[in-house]
């Protein structure tokens, strides 16, 4: 097989890298260069350095976004990952023990697959069917309960203050299912001699979960929380459909994306935007580095 | 690390994971570096010289008789029939020779963006819609064609008459850029409050002329169990400032305006202004509901056709847009703006009216003589007309609606109109600096649903106005 390896992988990878090559590092690199200009989309560009990032300092509204992205990175991940874990937990061994095997709560299978339904909606559905869950009169689906029971209706999307936690809240709702399934499989593959060990040991299912499911997960839980970490960088499609006043109210659900949006296509600069975008890039890599370094630790092996 | 087909044991759950994680690192941010596609054709420099034809009597602007000319019409509130069906037709019968490619579309930046950035933009454009390009950026980079020598051209059906003289006065200067035409407005847009006809005759209420009637006006219906007045916080706040500028220039006299598109120092901080904003933001805090912050245009417009609304802010396309939910018998009514007190510079008459929907001609595309003179077609007697007949809107040829009996909303605008006389403000701004439009949204919901009050909300707004002054990076305009 040694015999003419090279060929072989190079005729495999030469169309991916390609296409890779064309359309991811291309514009990424354009982006790079039209960041230092200040085209607006028609004629051609002019040189202007690092004017758009010096402006990047003072603008007001690229420092909200930038903060929201700081709530985001705590609350989504943490949030996501403790209630997907929680119901993975009850879903995989949160049941009773059937000949020395931990089963999942009545109806788990089941389960499982609602709590997926989630993931397969487009997140445009998603952010048009939250707006009717959180309109702010008597037809919405929570209002117009709570209106029907002689209660203030609550402004969700209008109250600055709820605001952001309102679409925190879809993302995490959005995003649950997925890490249900992912955390199920990672739990899959502990071996079950170990929980029937520490039972034996008398172990309740809290100590199960913090001292046998917790730490043989860990990996599972770094990606999780890189990839949980990456979305709530982006969380663009869901602001910009939901929102008031896109990002409203006075930018209180802002995101860089958002922002990025708004300076292309509606003020039309470009090359602003790309700026932003520039930052963006530079906020995720640096936040998944930091992550993949931080929570490095001896996985065990079994 | 590598994984070779030799030691595949290496492939573990845990690594294709750890990859997927590092892949989805490098597609995340992409999202957000979309903007980048190709710059660099604008600039190209193409020998060959835009075709001309010879002028003469009927072909007064020179267009080559057989060069095609590429027509792109926003399909929006007005759809696309109007130019199928009436100026098309008009064009073709001019010059029969000429070739006509229509292209519609919802998103007009999203096909047109790449087009110009190419060098190859069509003849003619419909330039409006959510997704327009943006006609300052389009100005700063010289991409629209000089539309003086139409104006000055000799009118289709009196040639004795010059083009501009057939228009609605402030039609040239509403799609001038630092006094240059450039753009052709071309609907007749009348601004102001909607009521119900029906509603209020079958409760006796009568428009209001000043603000001590509107405020009692209010109480009576909110007696009722209507909610007095509102607009869309969502997506339409932009309604609102309408009403609230417009008041002020009732207030402090055409001025007002003026200066604030012209980014003066201190233009938003004047009396009339803060007088302006002071006074709706107590509508708003007594006489709106909450929730129409978190509502979109349609809703809103559905609920005063439903009778749950009394008073609402919009152009006279609101009785077209509604067609389809209007009850019978509803019958659209525009009130002008109260007068504040009996010191206001302007007649209690004064409403802002506009030219709207605009059109251009691309400079650098192969036959712009060819955009002028369906332009020309267009602002003919038998083009307005057309257009009216088709659409149900005025446009802002003065013969193209006589004689044709509008709906009930059209009508009421249109006498509106008549009676403000000279009183008639327009506002500019916000399609010139598309930021200060969003500070100024912005700033309106937070003063209507009682957030800020009238100084804050002067005081944000005038902060922004002179950060674009400052910019050098803005094109700047005046009028």
């Amino acid at each position: 097989m040694r015999h003419g390896k090279y060929p072989f992988v190079v005729g495999f990878l030469a169309a991916p890298v390609t296409l890779y090559l064309v359309f991811v590092i291309a514009p990424y690199a354009q982006a790079f260069q039209i960041s230092m200009t200040d085209w607006r989309g028609l004629s051609a560009p002019n040189w202007v350095g690092l004017d758009n990032f010096r402006r990047l300092l003072d603008d007001a509204d690229f420092w909200k976004a930038v903060q929201h992205h700081g709530v985001l990175l705590l609350a989504l991940p943490l949030i996501t990952i403790v209630i997907a874990l929680f119901f993975a937990f009850l879903l995989n061994v949160g049941g009773k023990s059937i000949g020395g095997q931990r089963q999942g709560v009545w109806g788990a299978k089941f389960y499982r697959v609602v709590f997926f339904f989630p993931q397969v909606l487009a997140v445009a559905i998603i952010a048009v069917l939250f707006q009717m869950v959180y309109r702010p009169n008597e037809s919405g689906l929570i209002n117009g309960v709570l209106m029907k029971i002689g209660l203030d209706p609550i402004l969700f999307l209008i109250n600055p203050n709820l605001a952001l936690w309102s679409i925190i809240g879809v993302l995490v709702w959005q995003a649950v299912g997925f890490y249900v399934v992912l955390f199920s499989a990672g739990m899959a593959s502990i071996p079950g001699e170990i929980y029937e060990a520490a039972e034996m040991d008398g172990a309740t299912r809290v100590t199960l979960f913090f001292r046998v499911t917790l730490p043989l997960l860990w990996d599972t839980l770094q990606v999780a929380w890189v990839y949980l970490g990456i979305a709530a960088f982006d969380a663009f499609a869901i602001v910009a459909v939901l929102s008031v006043d896109g990002g409203g109210p006075d930018g209180a659900t802002t995101v860089l994306a958002m922002e990025i949006y708004r300076n292309a296509f509606v003020y039309s600069k470009y090359g602003y935007a790309s700026a932003m975008g520039v930052a963006l890039f530079f906020l995720t890599i640096t936040f998944a580095a930091l992550t993949l370094r931080l929570t490095k630790r001896e996985s065990v092996e079994y | 690390m590598s994984v070779t087909p030799e030691n595949p044991t290496e492939l573990s759950r845990r690594t294709v994971l750890r990859r997927a994680a590092a892949a989805g690192l490098l597609a995340t941010p992409a999202a957000g570096l979309l903007s980048a596609c190709a710059t660099s054709g604008g600039d190209e420099k193409t020998d060959d010289k835009p075709a001309t034809g010879t002028k003469s009597a009927t072909n007064p602007l020179g267009v080559p008789e057989d060069a095609p000319i590429e027509v792109v019409i926003f399909n929006g509130g007005y759809g696309e029939k109007y130019a199928t069906d009436v100026h098309q037709p008009l064009y073709k019968k001019a010059f029969p020779k000429a070739e006509i490619k229509h292209q519609s579309s919802q998103a007009i930046s999203t096909i047109l963006q790449p087009r110009f950035a190419s060098g190859q933009p069509p003849e003619f454009v419909n330039n409006s819609g959510e997704k327009m390009l943006d006609f300052g950026a389009l100005v700063a980079d010289g991409q629209l064609y000089d539309l003086t020598e139409l104006w000055d051209a000799p009118s289709v059906d009196d040639p004795a008459k010059k083009v501009r003289d057939t228009v609605v006065p402030g039609t040239v200067d509403v799609g001038s850029f630092n006094g240059k035409p450039y753009v052709l407005y071309y609907v007749s847009t009348v601004f102001g409050i909607w009521y119900s006809g029906k509603l209020f005759k079958d409760n006796g209420w009568a428009p209001a002329k000043n603000w001590d009637e509107f405020v009692k006006l209010c109480d009576a219906i909110k007696a009722k169990g209507i909610t007095p007045y509102g607009y869309a916080g969502a997506n339409a706040a932009y309604y609102q400032w309408n009403v609230i500028l417009t008041h002020a220039a009732k207030i402090g006299g055409e001025d007002v305006l003026k200066n604030i598109d012209n980014l003066e120092d201190g233009a938003w901080q004047v009396d009339a202004v803060k007088q302006a904003a002071q006074a709706w933001a107590e509508i708003g805090a007594k006489y709106t509901d909450k929730s129409f912050e978190g509502l979109k245009h349609t809703d809103v417009q559905l609920r005063q056709n439903q009778y749950k609304l009394a008073f609402y802010p919009s152009g006279d396309w609101l009785e077209g847009e509604q067609k389809k939910d209007t009850p019978e018998g509803f019958e659209y009514q525009l009130m002008p703006i109260p007068s504040l007190s009996a010191s206001d510079k302007l007649s209690p008459a004064a409403v802002r009216a506009t030219a709207g929907e605009g059109y251009f001609v691309s400079a650098k595309s192969k036959n712009p003589k060819g955009g002028l003179e369906y332009m020309r077609q267009m602002l003919s007697v038998a083009g307005a007309k057309g257009f009216t007949e088709t659409v149900k809107a005025p446009t802002v040829v003065t013969a193209g609606s006589q004689g044709y009996a509008f709906p009930p909303g059209v009508a009421s605008s249109q006498a509106a109109l008549a009676a403000a006389g000279k009183d008639v403000v327009n506002i500019y701004f916000d399609g010139w600096y598309k930021e200060l439009d969003k500070e100024v949204r912005t700033a309106t919901n937070e003063l209507m649903f009682g957030r800020i009050k009238a100084d804050a909300f002067v005081e944000r707004i005038q902060k922004r106005a002179d950060a674009i002054k400052k910019d050098s990076s803005v094109t700047k305009f005046k009028r």
